[in-house]
């Protein structure tokens, strides 16, 4: 099991879906039989997982933009709630992109 | 202040080329009533109507959802709309290459019913030859990257079978498996008796699911709808009437639940005649039950009603012969006596080894005969 430490990357499940609830003015996360229902935190974090950001990434993020501090709990529980519901994937950190991977040597 | 719905369930068509004895379809699902089914764009408009309103949910059934040749339109229409739309089949003739193009028109899950966990047995309740279609169809689901979830309908037959269908859904990598103890509404209440399962069946099953729960952790999530005639208090039944959720039948008429259109005592409108918004916030059908002004004693200073709301109005109607009285399965109703009944005849029937009643299939013949009678 991935601890999702800061480093992971977190990205939305292949079964869930993030949608634009018009009628009740907000932001709610579908699945199959369900839906979570989101504040306007959720939303933004939720917007941030775009599978490339890692949670440290969405942090800072969030910090400029709002300019709120000591957030990263707030974030991190958010998350590992979604997780367990199996609504929220965590991936280990992305390669460097640069300089390329070698080949890795055979082990 | 009228609440806004969430659920769709869009009954597209009651042909169904099984003939599952449980169907919770209305048993004249043959009949006149529901002869003349809703056109493509018809559908369209009731999906249209229903965003609007505030659904998010959209479940795509029936009878058999593949029947209709403009599934795919209708996948389409609903994914552009926003709504999370799932498939919910038994996967009857189902080709790979159809559930791709559903794939590829926008189908967010794919729910596919198996009636028990071997060919066999599966076959028999189905009463159509169907188990090989379902396998192939489940490794499809997984090949196309769809959610999975596996459905079973449990009851006196099957019962036995809840570790081994388990297995089936782990093995097949499926998200979820539902093991649904039927409720006895349309078919199944038909076929009570066959059907009912003893407690120590219900003890054995629970039992299992507990343990497999404890073994698969969040691997697989093991759904176990409570057999409703063996608990103490009733279902919330579909959150509350006229409070989340709608049944649109294939000739258009919408119910607060699937098994509404029974209670003769209420007259349905049709989204043929009105639009969908004052069907669900005018209409008297889904008023009447609506909050709990209606509610009778012993729900009325019940502390639980905000709870159930009562329970289960098409119950009520099945059971006691009226849908305004308190769920009959709840054991503080004055009819609890009619559910113990049923219950101790399943058990007294066990207990001489006598083999269950004969169940009659859901099948067009048998309903027409039914509905003819009236
Ligand atoms: S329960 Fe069986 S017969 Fe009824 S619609 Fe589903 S597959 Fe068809
Ligand atoms: S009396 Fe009514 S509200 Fe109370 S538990 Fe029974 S059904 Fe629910």
């Amino acid at each position: 099991m991935n601890r999702p430490g800061p480093a992971v990357v977190p990205r939305i499940a292949p079964k869930a879906r993030l949608q634009r609830d018009e009628v009740r003015d907000r932001e709610v996360l579908l699945y199959p039989e369900g839906l979570v229902a989101l504040n306007e935190t959720g939303s933004a974090i939720l917007n941030l997982c775009d599978g490339t950001r890692s949670v440290a990434e969405i942090v800072q993020a969030l910090k400029q933009r709002y300019g709120a501090e000591g957030i990263e709990g707030d974030v991190t529980a958010f998350l590992d709630g979604l997780a367990a519901k199996g609504l929220v994937t965590y991936a280990p950190p992305a390669p460097p992109s640069y300089p390329p991977t070698p080949s890795a040597p055979p082990r | 202040m009228v609440p806004k719905p969430l659920w769709l369930l869009a009954e597209l068509t009651y042909r169904c080329p099984l003939q599952c004895p449980y169907c919770s379809n209305p048993l004249d699902f043959a009949g006149a009533r529901f002869k003349r089914e809703l056109a493509t764009e018809e559908w369209c408009r009731v999906f249209r109507e229903a965003r609007a309103l505030g659904v998010l949910q959209l479940g795509l059934s029936g009878g058999e959802p593949l029947l209709r040749p403009d599934l795919e339109t209708l996948v389409a229409t609903a994914h552009e709309l926003g709504l999370y739309s799932s498939l919910i089949t038994s996967a009857y003739r189902l080709s790979k290459d159809r559930l791709a193009a559903l794939k590829q028109a926008g189908l967010d899950h794919v729910q596919i019913s198996v009636q028990a966990a071997d060919a066999g047995l599966s076959d028999h309740i189905a009463g159509t030859a169907s188990y090989r279609d379902k396998i192939a169809a489940y490794h499809y689901t997984r090949e196309l990257g769809f959610p999975l979830t596996v459905n079973v309908v449990l009851h006196r037959t099957n019962l036995h079978q809840v570790e081994a269908m388990i297995r089936l859904a782990e093995s097949l990598g499926a998200e979820r498996i539902e093991l649904a103890n039927t409720q006895f509404y349309g078919w199944a209440f038909h076929n009570r008796d066959a059907l009912m399962p003893t407690k120590a069946q219900l003890d054995a099953a629970w039992e299992v699911v507990q343990r497999e729960r404890a073994r698969l952790g969040n691997k697989l999530e093991i759904v176990w709808v409570l057999p409703d005639y063996h608990e103490q208090y009733p279902k919330p039944c579909m959150g509350g009437w006229g409070r989340a959720y709608m049944t649109v039948t294939p000739g258009g008429e919408v119910w607060p639940c699937h098994a509404a259109g029974r209670i003769t005592t209420l007259e349905f409108a049709n989204v043929r005649d009105h639009p969908l918004e004052w069907i669900w916030s005018e209409s008297e059908a889904f008023n009447r039950f609506r909050g709990d002004a209606w509610m009778p004693e012993p729900c009325r200073s019940c502390p639980r009603k905000t709870v159930d709301f009562g329970g289960c109005r098409c119950q009520a109607f099945l059971v006691a012969g009226d849908a305004g009285v308190t769920d009959p399965v709840c054991s503080l109703s004055p009819q609890r006596r009619l559910v113990d009944e049923a219950v101790a005849a399943a058990e007294r029937a066990a207990a001489a080894a006598e083999a269950p009643a004969e169940w009659a299939y859901r099948a067009a013949p048998a309903s027409r005969a039914i509905a003819a009678k009236g």
